[in-house]
């Protein structure tokens, strides 16, 4: 008796003709030459199927506007379970996508196999490279950081340089040069709405052409009898999808994809660079510079895109056997040691970057509630090291009263007395006096004031950049003139949310010379140790909105 | 070219179909089980649950229900948005506190207090609860939602919402 879901199949096929299509797919006789070489078309569909599928995910939780995107990415990175992952695999599958779209094209310009009849099939593939790039380019704009928008300049700039097309082309990116929520939107649209589309009607109509035409075979195949697509080619097709898979995988766990800076127009020390595999251009453009850098961005890329079409039309000779393409080889060795000459100067001569400063926004963060004043407070009370005979909440030392609970039965005046002069306040108390001046003594009968059972945890959480940082804001008086988290004057900007709007070096230059890049600004200079500035900085750029 | 196509042996066969199955099986389980995670886990919450002041606690008289509004932040997604909360605030004749979420429990109508009938009411579909949120009468399910209280220094101090238990009171 035939299996219960043989009918169903059966009753499927009879009103579908599903189950007769894929067989028909399947049964594909191709040369008995073919193997392990055809592996990469397969790869490469593989590949899209998973920058659609990480990009739907990705999606899900995304907000496509400046800003916004950032802090989405943000909450997938370190909200979401499995959000890193996913990026990560959303991330390398692109360049992975790239390689395998690259070694495939190589393998059919080596064997010859763009020839009579298979012209359309090879410029089919060209687009498609084109259109694989076109989602690098796109896509490196949504994360919304630093390098994400300073490298979309440069391709706008790129763009906007190219003769008589130019402008239009800036206007199609979105207007006057500057990268914003127009070229933003545009650019989302483009990954997200018009290209994923586009890609599976070229792949399909690329597919089609294969069929029609058959796998390519070599010189002497005819003699040898034909073998069938399933399941032998199919079983090498997926072997090589495994091994692809595999190492795709083992890069999203293990290489993690950073998130800069949120995106800072106005930093002027930020040097763009484009992903690896646009290296070769961005060093091409160096090399070309005043006049001939027109031909660089937009003539030699535009010519080698057109003989890459025209390679059927350029080469119409009979097939060959590989092993007798020489001119061939020597073309695919000699754009090799190209492309490769060029991107190793480019990561060559790559300037050290500033070592950025990413947030962990997973660990705690109560302490970012606390005002700079009450900071400081745990730097003292840490550097006099009260939990020596204090407790703080449950546990600890029983030698002093538990902290947590003294805030409500006292005010600052007693205790700043208390820490003078503990004798005096308290007669027959163990406590040493504590040597701090009075605006030290201040900060620490701040916090201590606020220190109660619920937020006595900010005192274990509240890193040591934090509250370094603190006693630097607070021995310079910057409260005088700026608010942090509600507590401060507001003759200058509230410093809540700086890494939105400023980057680690436009901060660090600017307390050196406030004017320059603030003009009219009536902060004075600063000058600090850089460990104090490198404090200072980390924990305002740490401060939340 | 007329040759019939190569097959191959039948074991041969056999391991390469169910080599593809296998290794199609593995893929597709190392993508969908991130996939899954990452769709149905909840968000790692940035910030424990808050207290809010709502007000004192010696304004308010016993047994006569009052609706406080407080501020909170909410984190939403990847924001914090700052709303505007309120609850019904009942002291009781020992001196506890209790606040109810504004909510009818029935489908989300705001209610309000009658103090002519002791009693509070929602106008969308009559349901009447009384003054410990015990469901008097209409469709309401259950007894009124409350938020989790506690005093300190004379102030009223609102945390988060505790839906009440789904049995009907």
């Amino acid at each position: 008796m035939k299996p219960h879901w043989e009918g169903v199949a059966e009753w499927l096929d009879r009103r579908t003709g599903v189950r007769t299509a894929l067989r028909h797919f399947l049964a594909e006789e191709i040369p008995a030459s073919s193997g392990w070489r055809q592996v990469l078309g397969s790869v490469a569909v593989f590949l899209f199927l998973v920058q659609a599928f990480t990009g739907v995910l990705l999606a899900i939780n995304y907000a496509p506007t400046p800003g916004d995107a950032y802090n989405s990415l943000r909450y997938i990175l370190t909200d979401l379970t499995g959000g890193r992952l996913i990026r990560g695999l959303h991330h390398w599958g692109a360049s992975m996508m790239i390689v395998v779209v690259a070694l495939h094209m190589i393998q059919v310009f080596l064997y010859g196999a763009y020839k009579k009849p298979r012209e359309t099939t090879w410029m089919l593939g060209v687009v498609l490279l084109l259109v694989t790039l076109g989602y690098g380019l796109t896509g490196y704009l949504l994360p919304w950081d630093n390098r994400a928008y300073w490298g979309t300049v440069v391709v706008t700039q790129i763009a906007g340089s190219a003769p008589v097309l130019g402008p239009y082309l800036t206007r199609l990116l979105g207007g006057g040069g500057a990268v914003g929520v127009v070229t933003f939107a545009r650019f989302f649209v483009m990954h997200v709405i018009v290209l994923p589309p586009l890609t599976l009607a070229l792949i399909a109509l690329h597919v089609f052409l294969v069929r029609k035409h058959g796998v390519t075979p070599v010189p002497g195949d005819e003699l040898l009898p034909r073998k069938q697509f399933y399941p032998g080619q199919v079983f090498r097709d997926t072997v090589a999808i495994f091994v692809a898979f595999a190492v795709l995988f083992t890069m999203a766990v293990a290489v993690r994809v950073p998130l800069e800076q949120l995106a800072d127009p106005s930093d002027t020390t930020y040097i763009p660079r484009p992903e690896w595999y646009f290296l070769f251009l961005f060093q091409t453009l160096k090399l070309l510079t005043g006049p001939l850098e027109v031909v660089g961005s937009v003539v030699l890329p535009g010519l080698a895109v057109m003989a890459l079409i025209l390679v059927p039309f350029i080469d119409r000779g009979t097939m060959l056997k590989v092993t007798r393409r020489t001119t061939a080889m020597a073309f695919v060795a000699l754009a090799a040691i190209g492309w490769t000459g060029l991107t190793a100067m480019a990561v060559a001569t790559k300037p050290a970057a500033a070592p950025a400063t990413e947030i962990d926004y997973s660990g705690p963060t109560d302490w970012m509630q606390l005002s700079p004043e009450e900071l400081a407070g745990i730097a003292y009370f840490r550097q006099e090291n009260c939990v020596a005979c204090h407790a703080i909440g449950e546990g600890g030392s029983k030698l002093g009263p538990d902290l947590t609970l003294t805030s409500i039965h006292r005010d600052a005046a007693w205790m700043i007395q208390h820490f003078k002069q503990p004798g005096l306040v308290r007669p027959g108390t163990s406590m040493p006096a504590i040597q701090l001046n009075d605006a030290q003594l201040n900060s620490l009968a701040a916090f201590l004031l606020k220190l109660n059972p619920r937020n006595a945890t900010a005192l274990r959480n509240a890193p040591d950049f934090a509250t370094q940082g603190a006693l630097v804001y607070q021995a310079n008086d910057c409260g005088s003139c700026h608010r942090v988290n509600g507590v401060g004057e507001t003759v200058g900007p509230a410093l809540n949310g700086l890494s939105r709007r400023r980057s680690r070096s436009w901060v660090e230059q600017h307390f050196a010379d406030p004017a320059n890049l603030s003009p009219g600004s009536m902060m004075p200079p600063f000058k600090f140790s850089p460990k104090d500035l490198d404090n200072l900085t980390t924990y305002l750029l740490a401060l939340p909105e | 070219m007329s040759q019939s196509p190569e097959l191959e042996g039948p074991t041969r066969r056999r391991f390469y179909v169910s080599a593809i199955y296998a290794i199609g099986g593995i893929i597709g389980a190392a993508l969908s089980a991130p996939a899954l995670v990452y769709l149905f886990s909840s968000p790692k919450s940035r910030q424990n649950s808050q207290w809010v002041e709502a007000g004192d606690v010696a304004s308010l008289e016993p047994d006569q229900p009052v609706e406080l509004v407080f501020h909170r932040n909410r984190v939403d997604g990847w924001k914090v948005v700052s709303e505007k909360g309120t609850a019904w605030v009942v002291k009781n004749p020992d001196r506890s506190v209790t606040a109810f979420g504004p909510q009818c429990t029935h489908l989300g109508c705001a209610y309000h207090w009658e103090a002519s009938k002791d009693e509070f009411v929602c106008p969308c579909h009559n349901s009447v609860f009384s003054l410990d949120g015990k469901v008097l009468s209409g469709p309401a399910p259950r007894s009124l939602d409350r938020f989790e209280t506690r005093i300190e220094d004379g102030k009223l101090l609102i945390g988060s919402l505790r839906p009440s238990s789904g049995i009907p009171a």
